[in-house]
């Protein structure tokens, strides 16, 4: 599965909604839509670090970077691009 | 000490230590207000302050598990003891090793881990407690520095403190900062406490306390989302084998003195209502000790779910020693409310850690919402 595609499922599995048919495009601000709990910003930021073995720096805990799979995927890809230099 | 720590071996030390320099004391130390300086640097000297943390910053690098298992010997023996693993090594330490700067790392950690310096985690204050993202204690940025100002209460060790990891607000931010106590900050400590009398809980007052950016802990806004959630979860897997601590120690209090005591010339062991306090409690332990393994194999796995398994295992490991504590006194008796036999400060603990590191109540949100998610079929239909 591509980034995109990791990152997705993890929001899936984490949505507290309720409705059957919930759904949500890369751009959208997954925090905005009030999807997600108190505790996923934490649990967001694990997976991130542990799925693409990448550290992310405190300067890079900033909401827009973690706020859609879009801006997920755009800072996974530049991590790992840092990593091969 | 060995020079081989061993996960078993150091479980094992831990063990012997409380035996030795914590349970022969431990009423002493809630009469005198308090657990001494001298114990906590013991516990330092043996590598239990630093346990968790890897040994480049003065650690034993020992695994969650080991962790867990370690914090329960000293939990069996007393529960302020243990708090300062809870508090000091995992809320304060094992915040630091995940959110600090290089810098913050290998100062604090190795001052943690040798007991040289006591760290507090300053969270509530009167008003605040479950909603954590609501405190008043407040701050201002100047230039290069910030001062806090504010009130918190309830602060674990927080009398003996050298430094503290403050959470504090700023309009919407809310922040962490380790802040070294200085002539600003006062402690008063808090008498009349149910339990946790040994743990030197205390409020402290921040006047103007000046601290350098450097010290701002993860970075600005990110104290409610990041640091506080991560300082819990640590806490929360502590508590979750603190209350297995508890439990066992109730079980094992009713074992022996239900083979002890003699009632009606027969031993109280032999009266049904009797086992099926044992049996209960024997059962339930299993069952705690279940949940605190599998969350500790989670949280040495870094699985994703590893967070919501350590809410589940402290929700039900303090229910269980509630309520085994409260077995227990009954089994004793009259001698079950006497402070010359374990059951009474059990039963007296017990219930503090179902109020601390997220409330029952507050955890059940959390579990209904994971269960609602996770036990829903109709995708399997
Ligand atoms: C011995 C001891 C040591 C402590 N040590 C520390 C420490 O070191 N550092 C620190 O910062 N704090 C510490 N605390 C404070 C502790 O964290 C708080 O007591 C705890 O967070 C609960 O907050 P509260 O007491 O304000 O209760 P409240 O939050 O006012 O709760 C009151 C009641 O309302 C319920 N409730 C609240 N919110 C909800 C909700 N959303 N849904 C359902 N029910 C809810 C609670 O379960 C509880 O029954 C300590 C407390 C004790 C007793």
């Amino acid at each position: 599965m591509n980034i995109a595609g990791k990152i997705r499922e993890f929001i899936q599995e984490n949505l507290v909604v309720w409705e059957d048919d919930i759904s949500f495009s890369d751009t959208d601000n997954i925090f905005q839509l009030g999807f997600v709990n108190s505790l996923f910003a934490m649990k967001l930021l694990n997976f991130v670090e542990i799925e693409f073995d990448i550290k992310i720096e405190n300067n890079e805990i900033e909401l827009v970077n973690f706020s859609s799979v879009a801006n997920m995927e755009r800072l996974v890809k530049s991590k790992l691009m840092q990593a091969h230099e | 000490m060995n020079n081989i720590v061993t996960p078993a071996s150091i479980i094992e030390e831990a063990r012997l230590f409380a035996k030795e320099h914590i349970r022969p004391y431990t009423t002493r130390f809630e009469e005198n207000n308090g657990i001494p300086r001298s114990l906590i640097n013991k516990m330092g000297e043996h590598g239990f302050l630093g346990a968790v943390f890897p040994p480049l910053y003065g650690g034993l690098g020992l695994d969650p598990i080991a962790y867990g298992q370690m914090t329960e010997e000293i939990g069996k023996a007393c529960c302020s003891t243990r708090s300062v693993l809870t508090v000091h090594t995992s809320l304060v330490g094992q915040t630091i090793l995940r959110f600090g700067t290089e810098e913050q790392r290998s100062y604090w950690l190795p001052l943690i881990a040798s007991g040289k310096k006591i760290g507090a985690f300053a969270l509530s204050e009167a008003e605040t407690g479950s909603d954590a993202g609501s405190v008043k204690t407040s701050y201002i940025n100047h230039e290069d520095e910030y001062a806090i100002t504010g009130r918190k209460k309830w602060i674990s060790l927080g009398h003996i403190a050298d430094f503290f990891i403050v959470i504090a607000s700023c309009k919407e931010k809310v922040t962490a900062f380790i802040v070294e106590r200085d002539e600003t900050v006062t402690s008063t400590p808090m008498q009349g406490l149910l339990a946790n009398r040994a743990g030197h809980v205390a409020e402290i007052t921040f006047n103007n306390t000046r601290i350098p950016a450097a010290n701002i802990l993860g970075k600005e806004g990110i104290g409610l989302s990041h640091i506080i959630n991560t300082a819990m979860d640590y806490g929360r897997y502590s508590i979750a084998w603190a209350g297995l601590a508890i439990a066992q120690e109730a079980l094992e209090s009713m074992a022996t003195y239900a083979r002890q005591r003699t009632q009606f010339g027969q031993k109280i062991y032999k009266f049904q209502s009797i086992q099926q306090m044992i049996s209960q409690a024997v059962v339930n332990v299993h069952a705690a000790r279940c949940l605190c393994l599998k969350a500790g194999q989670m949280r040495s796995e870094n699985h994703p779910d590893a967070v919501v398994e350590t809410i589940v295992a402290k929700y039900h490991t303090s229910k269980t020693a509630m309520q085994i504590a409260t077995d227990a006194v009954q089994l004793h008796g009259g001698n079950g409310c006497y402070n010359m036999y374990v059951p009474e400060r059990l039963f007296r603990e017990a219930k503090i850690l179902e109020i601390i590191e997220g409330s029952s109540q507050v955890l059940q949100g959390i579990i209904s919402e994971f269960g609602l998610k996770k036990y829903y079929t109709k995708a399997h239909e």
